[in-house]
Order: structure tokens, then C-alpha cells, then sequence
């Protein structure tokens, strides 16, 4: 049975759904995580950290949502705070200066509305974590594993390769906020999930994602073993790829990779 | 805006000091402040660089206007004039819509952009527009902003933003949200050049362009009492359920918070742009 966008959209959102850390947790042999943005906090809604693949040294830094509602209210549902990204910014740069390629995991409804958030710059924070990782020397790689929703997804995911789950979904806004700006009718949103172009297909045809992951028909969280050891796969795959390049064609490719989409 | 509020003035209610003749007010010849809410002779307003001569209220500015406020009289010239809105969604009434935002505000797309002069220093300048599609960033905008800062890098001139704009354009879907992606990397590559990139905030600046070129100059400048954020004041109450304070999300909040270098009226922003471009040759 195909699915529907607005069926992808379910998917992507559910509780059962395996978050970052599932996933970091089958993929790397180890893992260290990493606290702090060195300027005001520490936020749970973006883990990250170094880990080892086959023995070779990684960056990982994953948006973290929960699975149960006690989970949540910790994780806020994965919607990062500015000092989340600013984490995540450290840690990539510290991936930079030990060569380390970067490995992000996108779960996110997006970045976090609150007013505190809007006084410790948000946007700023957005802003150059994007600025930021356009040039740093590794690769870098970015793997839609949910809901991949607005800034307070492509802060984290302007990178070398990105990649989706098959029943992820990447959007400017929720199909809820697009049909009740849009529309003037949130209802609607199940409509404008089919209009708005956020599937894994639809944006590998638009060039905006680079690869798409396989998922057994009812979820990954049905066979979570293999669909890791699909993603470790490509990540593999895609860092031998990288490797081959110098840092200057890494970054010119990186460049145009954003720079052709209009 | 102004000429929004041109239609709720009733003369019977609101008296003016000056003589109001009721034709003058129909051939539009007066507007009410938004502010302080005093009937003003648009000539005035024209004349004091569209900011109200009682309450120093910033109005709303045309890139037209805001050009002709800025670049040396006769030097500007624009890029990309004529580039295409495009429809990557299909989606229902977009392109009509831009066509009748063509007829109504004469400009072609939410952002112009050129080379100009500034008291005789030459500077690439993007202005953006919110009487077009509310300043929003879809492929155009996204695209003319990196081909300016390119511009800027392959000239060796110094960049000069200013922004209005609701966010990223929701009509043109992942595309528009990738413009984010594509100007912040342009603006990186701006520094590797160590070029000089000033942007101005104005009223109101918000989502999908806060959170790129907007908050990443070397220099961020703002008009005074810009609302001025990511996510807007209604999301914002939904989600905490709480009234907001007082101020919150103007340029005295963000300078207060440490997001904006400088408030500067706009009767000083082309000596203010001037003389840091001068400190950076
Ligand atoms: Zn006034």
C-alpha cells in the first residue's frame, strides 16, 4: 500500500518511533555524551557527543524528542532551545579541529516558541549554526529520522549528505501551521501535507535530500535493528565518499549543494 | 500601513489641530499615526523621512524609498530586476497573487538589490519590501541576497542589508526554507573574504530571515521600536499561554539583550552606515 504524506506525517510523529539516541545507541560501538553550550545551559533537547564507528572517531549530535510524556516534558518534545544549537555548534567545531565527521540525527517539531527562547536569540542561534557549519573541514551528515520541521531542523542538517527515512517528513512548518496560515483553516492539514511537498520521494526529486532509507512497512520501530544497520551502512558509505575529497572540494561541493536550489 | 489607517479616520471623532478640509482627507492627502494616533500632513511625514514628527514613530518604507533614502542620488544600479517568482508547489492562486502584488507595488519581487553609493562610498545594498508577499523569502529573495553578497565578494564592497519580512515563504515550501541555508553560507563565505556585512533590522523582521542574513553581520543595526524575532507574538502566547511583557521583541529589547549592536533613527542611518564603512577601509 502507498502511503499518503499526511500517513508519513502520523508515522513520522509517533510515540513508538525510535528517537536519536535509539538509534546512536545500535549504530556506534560507544558513545560519550557531551553537555553544555558554554554559555547558559545545557538543553535536553539536543544530545550530543563523540562516538566510534568500526573504530574510527565521530561527532554525533541528534535531536532528542521522548517516548513517554515524563520523557517529553524533559526532552520538550524536541524543540531546542537557543542553547541547544549553541551546543551543537560547539560540539562542531570541536569535531572540526580533531578532523572528526559530523553525524547529526533530525527529530524535531521545531525550535522552541517560548519568550526566553526569543531572549537568548533564537534566530541568531539558528542563523549561525547554518553560517557555521557551511565551513567546517569534515563532512558532515544529516539524517531525517521523524519530523524534520522548519529552522529548528536545517539548523542542524546543512551538511554533505542528507538523508531520510523513508516515512520521515522535512517541512517549512507543520501541515497544521501551512493550512491555518494558508487556508485560514488548521483542519485542512491534512490536505496541505499533500500539496506542501515534504516526503522523502518528493524531496529527492527537488533535489534537496541526497539519499532515502528504507523502513519495514509499518515503522522502523518494527525492525529497529535493521533499519540501523541501514543507516550505519550509509553512513559508511558516505564518509569513505567524502573522505576521497579535499577539504576545498568538500566545501566548494557543500556550497553549490545549497547554492544550485531556487 | 499608512494608507490602511487613512481609512478608519473619521473627522467627526478625531478633530485635528489643523484645518482638515474633508476632501483633502479623501485625496489622501492626510494619515493618521498608528502611534500616537495625531492627524499628520503626509507632506510632513514625507519630508522627516516617513518617522512622525510628534511621536517619532518609524513608518513603514518602500525599497524605493528606502533606496532614495540611502544611495547617493543617481548611483544606484540594480541587479537582477527582472527575476522570476517561481511556483515549485503548484500552489492554487501563488502566481496570480504575485501578479497583482506586480500592478499594486510595482516592484517584482519581496527584495531589491544593487550597487550603489553612500556619500560617495560604493556599497552592494538588498533592500527588502513588506508590501510584497509581507517581505517573505521564497527562491527570489533567497536568490538575489546570495547573488548580492557574491557580488560584494567579487567586487570587494562592503554589504549593506535591510530587512522586513514576515519569514521564509510558505507558498514555495522546502525551497524557500533551503534560502536559509544558501544566504547563511553565502554571508560565511562574505567573511572569509573579510568583508564588512551590516544589516538593519526594520519593522517588522521575523522567522525564516531573523534566523539567516538578518541577525549575522558583523554589524547588526535596528530602527528604533522594530518588532523584531523568530517565532511571533501570537505562537509565542499559544504555546506559554501568558501575556507578553511590555517591549517584548522590539529593537530596545534585542539591543537590551544583547542582539543588535545599535538603534539608529532613521534621519542618521546613511551618515551612520558611512562613517563604519569608512572605519572598515
Ligand atoms: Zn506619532
Amino acid at each position: 500500500m502507498s502511503k499518503t504524506a499526511w500517513d508519513k506525517v502520523t508515522m513520522a510523529r509517533q510515540l513508538e518511533r525510535p528517537t536519536a539516541l535509539d538509534y546512536i545507541d545500535k549504530i556506534f560501538d560507544d558513545f560519550v555524551e557531551l553537555h553544555g553550550d558554554r554559555v547558559f545551559g545545557d538543553d535536553k533537547s539536543i544530545v550530543g557527543g563523540i562516538a566510534t564507528l568500526n573504530g574510527m572517531n565521530v561527532t554525533v549530535i541528534g535531536e532528542q524528542k521522548g517516548k513517554t510524556t515524563k520523557e517529553n516534558i524533559e526532552r520538550n518534545f524536541g524543540m531546542p532551545n537557543p542553547e541547544g544549537y549553541r551546543k551543537a555548534v560547539r560540539l562542531m567545531k570541536q569535531a572540526e579541529k580533531f578532523k572528526r565527521p559530523i553525524i547529526t540525527f533530525i527529530d524535531t517539531p521545531g525550535a522552541n516558541p517560548i519568550l526566553g527562547a526569543e531572549e537568548r536569540g533564537q534566530g541568531e542561534a539558528i542563523g549561525r549554526s547554518m553560517m557555521e557549519m557551511s565551513k567546517l573541514k569534515v563532512p558532515i551528515i544529516a539524517i531525517v529520522i521523524g519530523e524534520g520541521a522548519s529552522g529548528g531542523a536545517l539548523a542542524i542538517s546543512v551538511g554533505d549528505k542528507i538523508i531520510m527515512l523513508e516515512n520521515s517528513v522535512y517541512y517549512i512548518l507543520s501541515p497544521e501551521g501551512f493550512a491555518s496560515i494558508l487556508y485560514k483553516d488548521s483542519s485542512r492539514a491534512e490536505e496541505a501535507a499533500e500539496n506542501m511537498k515534504i516526503t522523502a520521494d518528493e524531496l529527492k526529486n527537488m533535489g534537496i535530500i541526497d539519499e532515502i532509507i528504507e523502513e519495514p512497512e509499518n515503522g522502523a520501530q518494527n525492525d529497529i535493528d535493521n533499519v540501523s544497520k541501514k543507516i550505519k551502512k550509509c553512513i559508511e558509505d558516505s564518509i569513505k565518499e567524502l573522505s576521497k575529497l579535499d577539504v576545498e572540494e568538500l566545501l566548494n561541493k557543500r556550497y553549490n549543494k545549497y547554492r544550485k536550489i531556487i | 500601513m499608512i494608507i490602511d489607517k487613512i481609512k478608519k479616520v473619521s473627522i467627526q471623532e478625531e478633530t485635528p489641530k489643523k484645518n482638515v478640509r474633508a476632501a483633502d482627507m479623501l485625496i489622501g492627502k492626510w494619515v493618521k499615526c498608528d502611534a500616537c494616533k495625531e492627524i499628520l500632513y503626509k507632506e510632513d511625514v514625507r519630508k522627516n523621512y516617513s518617522v512622525c514628527p510628534n511621536c517619532g514613530k518609524h513608518f513603514r518604507l518602500s525599497a524605493r524609498r528606502r533606496i532614495a533614502q540611502i544611495i547617493d542620488e543617481g548611483t544606484f544600479n540594480e541587479l537582477n530586476a527582472d527575476m522570476q517568482t517561481r511556483d515549485p508547489l503548484n500552489f492554487e492562486g501563488y502566481l496570480k497573487k504575485i501578479e497583482s502584488l506586480h500592478e499594486k507595488t510595482k516592484i517584482k519581487e519581496a527584495v531589491t538589490t544593487g550597487i550603489g553609493e553612500i556619500n560617495g562610498e560604493k556599497v552592494v545594498i538588498a533592500v527588502m519590501d513588506g508590501n510584497f508577499m509581507m517581505g517573505s523569502m521564497g527562491s527570489v529573495v533567497g536568490e538575489k541576497i546570495t547573488i548580492a553578497v557574491e557580488k560584494a565578494i567579487e567586487e570587494k564592497l562592503p554589504l549593506i542589508i535591510f530587512c522586513v519580512s514576515g519569514g521564509a515563504r510558505m507558498q514555495e515550501g522546502m525551497i524557500s526554507l533551503m534560502q536559509m541555508a544558501k544566504t547563511s553560507a553565502a554571508i560565511a563565505k562574505l567573511n572569509d573574504a573579510g568583508l564588512l556585512y551590516i544589516s538593519v533590522l526594520t519593522d517588522p523582521t521575523y522567522g525564516g530571515v531573523t534566523a539567516s542574513f538578518a541577525m549575522l553581520g558583523d554589524i547588526v543595526l535596528a530602527e528604533p521600536k522594530a518588532m523584531i524575532g523568530f517565532a511571533g507574538p501570537r505562537v509565542i502566547k499559544q504555546t506559554i499561554k501568558m501575556e507578553l511583557p511590555d517591549g517584548f521583541q522590539t529593537s530596545e529589547f534585542l539591543l537590551e539583550h544583547g542582539f543588535v549592536d545599535k538603534i539608529v533613527e532613521r534621519k542618521d542611518m546613511k551618515d551612520m552606515l558611512h562613517k563604519l564603512i569608512l572605519m572598515h577601509k
